[in-house]
């Protein structure tokens, strides 16, 4: 029996509902290759919104902009927390780390020398803050902390299911089994958003159940907001509530799963295949 | 054999040494470091303050290299700048030794900071040549600065404790070994707290840990700094110790000398930089030694000697970074692994 989560999942301050993020007619290029052009898209807080589209569509590269990691030539992003709002594209990537943006990458980005738990305990940098002096004591306050934060990621460790591994080097585990633990990592930052770019690519069918199990307990039980990119098609339209469709860095679709299904343009992008199937 | 070894708290999961045995090894271990001069011959004594000056230093490369990734050709730069800071403070204004060394240490972290700086734009092989620039500024520096003697050696006072000399071999012995103790309880600490993951975070997966909300560039500096701080305290160590300053003991042979240690010993390992100074520093003795006897009877193969020196330590370097790129601490960690489950060894 897991124990159930002691801690607050969720950082944002929003209720469920409210704009969260709002992208602004955003164009990002490079060099010739027009990556995203004029796309706009708004992210209500606890909703999971998927953004999907063939390969090169420009989906990683509209994350890439939330994350501060390019910069789009064009538009800006607005992020809201407690009260405040802050301009996204005028910030570095630690800058959005603090606001509590939470990622996972497409190709697997984990310390692949450290342990589970020292990945999961990497997630928790901006809640600690013992420095190079204090660090290198190890004595009160600074064994406080990461004893204290050691209960944190043991919550995500159960959450997840990683109980076994957590004294592992990442770079010894299965792919599936690092996904996992990626989406621990961004867990362990206590999200306000939690962006996730291809969580189950390259899973079998249950590693996928498994995945798009803790996705949904995450958004129901904890109310995160999440921005999913996903090519399965019966995943995406089974947990979704607002999906955004781009094509050649183009939006082309937005909408609930149904609107998008029925509409004429995304089913032409999709040509040959069938979405209602997916 | 150990087994079942179970924690019921965090704290005592988190620790460092888990389980009595490992606390016992460095009970014993610290016992026979301070029965060791009482029995040791100069000879030995020398040899061993050698190695821990070296071990010193060779843990603060690690700090940035092994741990963080950012590769240094500046070692040898760094310490000098400990060693000449430490060593005109005492000969100039007459400061204590041990002022001078403290001072020396935060100097040098400071210019270590400033020669990090180039690490927020280049990585590799583009960071070893930035870095092996600054090696050749500072050594540029020195030679020209009026304050220094340029080429001519710097010669400190006797650095003293209650007004007896303190560095004989004996008595630096003590200093060295403490500081020793105390650089590596604060590195192994430093890398089970906060900024030392994030340092292994950047050295693992630099974009990630920014997105994770890791400031590069804040922390490579912090790098730079701590490593070089420690670096500097090595070279302000080796003045005093020797009561003589060379730029010649710092150019780019030290730096690489250096990063041959903690290749050997392993990177990213507080202990294996340990083992990398054992033996970096008693290879080539026991070579000279050997060199020595075989010199004795064969007069033709006392010339030959520092070249087969040479010859064998390139050749281990380079036998290490093919077979064992993690170093002597693997190794060690192997045997360990071996023994613990002996005689179940499946
Ligand atoms: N760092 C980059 N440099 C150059 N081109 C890029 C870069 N990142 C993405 N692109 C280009 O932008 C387009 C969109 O890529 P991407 O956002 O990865 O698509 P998706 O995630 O939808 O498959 C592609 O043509 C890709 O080649
Ligand atoms: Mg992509």
């Amino acid at each position: 029996m897991p124990r159930g989560f002691s801690h607050t999942l969720n950082s944002s301050t929003l209720q469920p509902g409210e704009l969260q993020l709002k992208i602004e007619n955003v164009s990002l290029a490079f060099g010739g290759v027009q990556a995203l052009t004029d796309v706009s898209l708004e992210v209500r807080q606890s909703a999971i919104t998927a953004v999907i589209g063939p390969n090169g569509a420009g989906k990683t590269s509209l994350l890439n902009c939330i994350s501060g990691l390019y910069h789009p030539q064009d538009g800006r992003i607005l992020f809201y927390n407690q009260g405040n709002e802050h301009e996204l594209t005028k910030l570095k990537p630690y800058q959005i780390a603090k606001l509590g943006i939470a990622r996972s990458f497409q190709n697997i980005e984990l310390f692949k020398h450290m342990t589970v738990l020292d990945n999961l305990m990497l997630g928790r940098h901006n809640h600690l803050k013992s420095n190079i002096f204090t660090g290198g004591l190890y004595w009160g306050k600074t064994q406080k902390e990461e004893v204290e934060n050691r209960f944190f990621v043991e919550d995500i460790i159960d959450l997840l299911e990683i109980q076994a591994i957590r004294k592992q080097a990442v770079g010894t585990l299965s792919y599936g089994l690092q996904k996992r633990v990626e989406l621990g990592r961004a867990l362990a930052m206590q999200p306000s958003l939690l962006i996730l770019d291809e969580p189950m690519a390259g899973m079998n069918a249950e590693e996928k159940e498994d995945m798009a199990r803790f996705v949904l307990d995450v958004n129901e039980e904890h109310g995160v907001s999440i921005i999913i990119i996903e090519h399965d098609m019966g995943v995406v339209m089974d947990i979704s509530d607002h999906i955004a469709v781009l094509d050649f860095g183009l939006k082309i679709g937005d909408g609930t799963p149904d609107e998008v299904q029925r509409n004429p343009d995304v089913i032409r992008a999709y040509l040959g295949e069938d979405l209602a199937i997916m | 054999m150990e087994s079942g070894i179970f924690h019921t708290t965090y704290e005592s999961d988190m620790a460092l040494r888990r389980t009595p045995w490992m606390r016992w090894r460095i009970y014993i271990l610290l016992v026979l470091l301070a029965i060791f001069p009482f029995v040791a011959n100069n000879y030995y004594l020398t040899l061993a303050n050698q190695i821990g000056i070296v071990a010193i230093a060779a843990i603060g490369l690690n700090i940035l290299t092994g741990f963080t990734g950012q590769i240094s050709l500046g070692t040898g730069g760094f310490m000098a700048v400990g060693a000449y800071t430490s060593g005109l403070l005492a000969a100039n204004l007459g400061l204590p030794w041990w002022l001078t060394i403290i001072i020396a240490s935060i100097f040098t972290a400071l210019v270590g900071g400033f020669f990090g700086i180039p690490s927020l734009r280049l990585k590799g092989l583009y960071l070893a040549m930035a870095t092996l620039a600054s090696q050749q500024i500072i050594e540029w520096a020195i030679i020209r600065s009026p304050l220094t003697g340029g080429v001519e050696a710097l010669v400190l006072p006797m650095p003293t404790v209650f007004g007896r000399r303190a560095n004989t071999e004996f008595g630096f012995y003590w200093v060295i070994f403490i500081i020793l103790i105390l650089v590596v309880f604060y590195a192994v600490n430093l890398f089970r707290s906060k900024i030392g993951r994030a340092f292994i975070a950047i050295r693992d997966q630099d974009i990630a840990a920014e997105v994770m909300g890791v400031n590069l560039f804040r922390y490579k500096i912090l790098s730079f700094a701590t490593s070089s701080f420690i670096i500097g305290m090595a070279g302000g160590m080796l003045a005093n110790y020797r009561g003589i300053v060379s730029f010649e003991r710092f150019t780019i042979e030290a730096s690489i000398f250096y990063l041959a240690v903690i290749i050997i010993g392993g990177m990213g390992s507080v202990s294996g930089s340990i083992y990398g100074a054992i033996f970096m520093t008693l290879v080539p003795a026991i070579l000279t030694n050997l060199g020595q006897t075989l010199g004795g009877s064969i007069p033709q193969m006392a010339k030959l000697i520092p070249f087969i020196r040479q010859g064998v330590f390139g050749l281990t370097i380079i036998i290490f970074l093919i077979f064992e790129p993690e170093g002597l601490a693997k190794i060690w960690r192997d045997i360990k692994d071996y023994l613990r489950l002996w005689p179940f060894s499946y």
